[in-house]
């Protein structure tokens, strides 16, 4: 840390000027932005204020259409994300891309591998490399396949490839979205020592906490501009939020229950509900009026119970009671048909139709609404979409247009409206704001109030656990597939539910 | 004739009370395009050759891509759900050959078509088992299926076409008569056409194709049973396939047991010159038959003109990757 004033007297990166339009759309408007030697620069703003369009500019997978960059001092043009790499910039994609079906390390030298210029491969010598960066990042079995990896050692597996390339500026695409709180604070340890060895690191997230508790700076962006870039520790939240949206955000949660709307009514009901191997004797209350959360480490078994209650996944055995009455459903299209509805994690993987219009899209659960003896109403269809659209304040051209065209928060929110289409009684909802910007997850969020205000059910899953604290009213920690317990009111804190998160059960014996 | 038919269905389709309609506009722009390039290229023929604006070679020409445009409907439908098939040339053939043996043994043709037929489903149903039950490929499954229904014709044979002489006229007449001037082939091809491309862009069970096709997970996460789905248009397509078969031994009299080689390489063609995708979740039928009419032209052209059939198969073959390129780049620059 101490020789790290000497060498910022260059950046490492100095861009001016910047600017990238597709068509008619301007992506970025003049973007100045500047990179220290071993900073962590946190980049701020919504989707589509111009991060990754940036990003990509960096890591030569876009071409600006003018401006400057400078790396080390040297003005450059990076055609390519192999001259990128030449250069010494690292970017870990959002989604990683690693190849599922080999080890870590040659994953890891993937990208070493096709900038050597050596014919015949140095196994030994590249083995013995991704050991030592391996060992500094934490505990990666370098022969593992990486399909047999967790979520957040494959994101490890991804930084090491980009470290091999001797990278000096190395770019996180948020990183953490897919992670668990402990995983997180590993991969923050991680950059703080990657830092002090002089990388920089440019860091994307839409979480403000983390922003604050881990980088030095931050650069906010809004609708392809510049707007500021201040040093965390003497700017707050709110102020970059608020910059981040180009107005003033009053609250980022909405109000928690009303007295008045506390009731001691049950909608759902679920006893002793087991599945062999994913969760056991899982019983709770969901009562009307409140949004319920569920809270657990990845892989603890939170969207299991959600899926195994719609019948979705999974052999459960147990009871599920709706409003008193017992349910004895067969699959998810009896879920469905008592007003039992699951929003799923991935979002593009199984929650939406991408190629498809808005309107089918909305429709996909409820097309009896939309017509008559098996033949679609088009213009009803449409109307309905337009309705559903207009009580989510849904931004959108037209609901012939693809879903595709949409920004994620929008994408999520025609994900939603599609449940709600069928005026469910109980709505499960699993990350619903993963990957969407601030201000439609305010909005998302308020909906969710909404809803346990008109009496639905509304129980959240989040790895977030601000989000579940700041919308939840009740929390059930799941813990390797059991509750481990309840938290409410002042005791909802996140030591609280961490604390409760990494209970470990005591193993079952296998059936 | 059959073009105007397909012209007035797209007025249709494309209504225009909604001006913004993307995808619609993006079918539209396609369709167009193919009606352009047949346009020209009748334009092109009808001086290269005199022989080629006359009745009797458009008849020739709607004869030749009718009944296989039956098999393009169901290839069409099955490509929208995500899956594809192999086996139509064989399953056709063994249409003619199921049906043929049972009319040679005295079962009476009308009786032994329907048995045919049935035999065709049970073939999809089959095909259908395997890839939602068992969890294989289509295209491993209807490769197998291909190369077992040519073996099952060989063997019912022996090798030799089975001459039909006897075949009742009024059974013939499915195949070869006409009325007015319309040969009855062409007109169950317009009705087939015309009933599925109805049903498939108006009906929810055709709709659930599309979000099967699109997004297998999503669509079963919106409570669609998806496996249901696969099964029944594979079954569908087979099914269509011994439709065409029974036309086909009806028009010639005969069961070929080699008949329909490399079939199905003209029908996937046609449906993705058409705009279906191999990925599922897009096509229409009205796309896929101006496909299937575009090659036919070709065809006939090329023949018209005295081109060596050798030379036929390249230049077909490279019309499919020009369309489907072109298509692509197309496709690219409007997603921008």
């Amino acid at each position: 840390m101490t020789d790290r004033n000497a060498m910022e007297t260059a950046p490492i990166l100095k861009i001016t000027d910047l600017r990238k339009s597709f068509g008619s759309i301007h992506a970025l408007r003049g973007v100045d932005f500047e990179l220290r030697r071993g900073e962590i620069h946190a980049l701020a703003g919504e989707n589509g204020a111009g991060k990754s369009t940036l990003m990509n500019i960096i890591d030569g997978i876009l071409k600006p259409d003018s401006g400057e960059i400078l790396f080390d001092g040297q003005p450059v043009e990076i055609t390519s994300p192999a001259m990128a790499q030449k250069l010494g910039v690292g970017f870990v994609h959002q989604e990683i891309a690693l190849c599922p079906d080999v080890t870590v390390a040659e994953n890891i030298f993937m990208a070493a591998t096709n900038m050597s210029k050596r014919f015949l491969m140095d196994y030994a010598a590249l083995e013995r490399k991704a050991g030592e960066i391996l060992r500094q990042l934490g505990d990666v079995n370098p022969a593992a396949l990486v399909r047999d990896l967790p979520i957040s050692q494959q994101q490890l597996v991804e930084i090491a490839k980009a470290l091999t390339l001797d990278c000096r500026v190395l770019i996180l695409d948020e990183p953490t979205a897919a992670l668990t709180d402990r995983e997180a604070q590993t991969l923050f340890a991680i950059m703080r020592r990657l830092a002090a060895q002089g990388i920089s690191i440019i860091y994307i997230s839409h979480r403000m906490a983390e922003i604050f508790d881990n980088c030095d700076r931050v650069s906010v962006f809004r609708d392809g501009q510049y707007i500021v870039t201040r040093n965390v520790s003497e700017t707050t939240p709110s102020e970059i939020v608020n910059s981040m949206v180009g107005r003033v955000l009053d609250n980022l949660y909405p109000d928690k229950q009303r007295e008045e709307d506390r009731s001691e009514e049950v909608i759902l009901s679920v006893r002793d509900l087991t599945e062999r191997s994913l969760f056991r004797n899982i019983s709770f209350d969901l009562k009307a009026g409140e949004i319920l959360g569920f809270a657990g480490l990845i892989g603890a078994g939170r969207s299991e119970i959600a899926k195994g209650i719609c019948h979705l996944e999974g052999e459960t055995t147990g009871e599920i009671h709706l409003n008193g009455r017992r349910l004895d459903l067969k699959d998810y299209q009896d879920s469905i048909a008592e007003g039992i509805v699951y929003l799923s994690e991935d979002r593009k993987g199984s929650g939406i139709f991408l190629e498809m219009s808005i309107a089918a899209n909305i429709s996909a659960i409820s097309l009896d609404q939309v017509s008559r003896g098996g033949i679609i109403n088009e213009r009803r269809e449409a109307q309905f979409a337009e309705r559903a659209g207009r009580s989510l304040n849904l931004k959108y051209g037209h609901t012939a247009n693809a879903v595709s065209t949409l920004s994620g928060g929008n994408q999520q929110k025609v994900a939603l409206a599609k449940l709600l289409s069928v005026n469910p009684r109980v709505i499960f909802l699993d990350e619903p704001t993963r990957g969407v910007d601030v201000g439609a997850k305010a909005e998302i969020h308020a909906i969710l109030r909404q809803l346990a205000r008109e009496g639905v059910g509304v129980l959240v899953i989040s790895s977030e656990l601000p989000e579940l604290i700041g919308v939840c009213d009740r929390v059930l920690v799941i813990s390797e597939g059991e509750i481990s317990g309840e938290v409410t009111g002042d005791a909802m804190t996140e030591e609280n539910i961490m604390h409760l998160a990494s209970i470990s059960q005591p193993r079952m014996e296998a059936v | 004739m059959a073009e105007g038919a397909m012209a007035g269905m797209q007025g249709q389709g494309a209504a225009p009370r909604e001006p913004a309609d993307y995808m619609k506009r993006l079918f539209k722009m396609r369709e167009t395009g193919l009606i352009l390039i047949i346009l020209a290229l009748f334009i092109a023929m009808s001086f290269a050759s005199p022989y080629f604006l006359t009745w009797v070679n458009m008849r020739a020409m709607a004869m030749a891509f009718a009944v296989e445009g039956i098999v393009v409907v169901g290839m069409t439908i099955l490509l929208i759900s995500g899956g594809i098939d192999l086996s139509v040339g064989s399953v056709t053939a063994l249409a003619m050959v199921i049906a043929g043996l049972l009319f040679l043994n005295g079962v009476d043709p009308w009786t032994a078509s329907a048995i045919s037929i049935l035999c065709c489903a049970g073939i999809g149903a089959f095909m259908g088992f395997f890839v939602t039950k068992v969890g294989l490929h289509h295209f491993i499954v209807s490769l197998a299926v291909m190369v077992i229904a040519r073996g099952a014709c060989l063997l019912g044979t022996g090798g030799r076409p089975l001459g039909l002489y006897t075949l009742p006229p009024e059974f013939k007449f499915v195949g070869q008569g006409a009325v007015g001037v319309i040969p009855i082939v062409i007109i169950i091809f317009v009705v087939v056409v015309l009933a599925f491309d109805f049903m498939l862009r108006k009906t929810t069970a055709f709709r659930k194709v599309f979000y099967t096709g699109s997004n297998e997970k999503a669509a079963a996460y919106s409570g669609i049973r998806t496996k249901r789905v696969i099964f029944l248009t594979t079954t569908l397509c087979s099914t269509l396939c011994g439709v065409a078969g029974i036309i086909y031994m009806a028009r010639f009299g005969s069961a070929q047991p080699t008949f329909g080689i490399g079939m199905e390489l003209n029908v996937i063609a046609a449906a993705v010159i058409g705009g279906a995708s191999l990925s599922g979740g897009s096509g229409t039928i009205f796309g896929a038959i101006l496909g299937a009419i575009l090659l036919s032209v070709v065809s006939s052209s090329l023949a018209l003109l005295d081109v060596s059939v050798y030379w036929q198969d390249i230049i077909r073959g490279s019309i499919l990757l020009a369309a489907v390129s072109i298509d692509h780049y197309l496709n690219k620059r409007r997603g921008r």
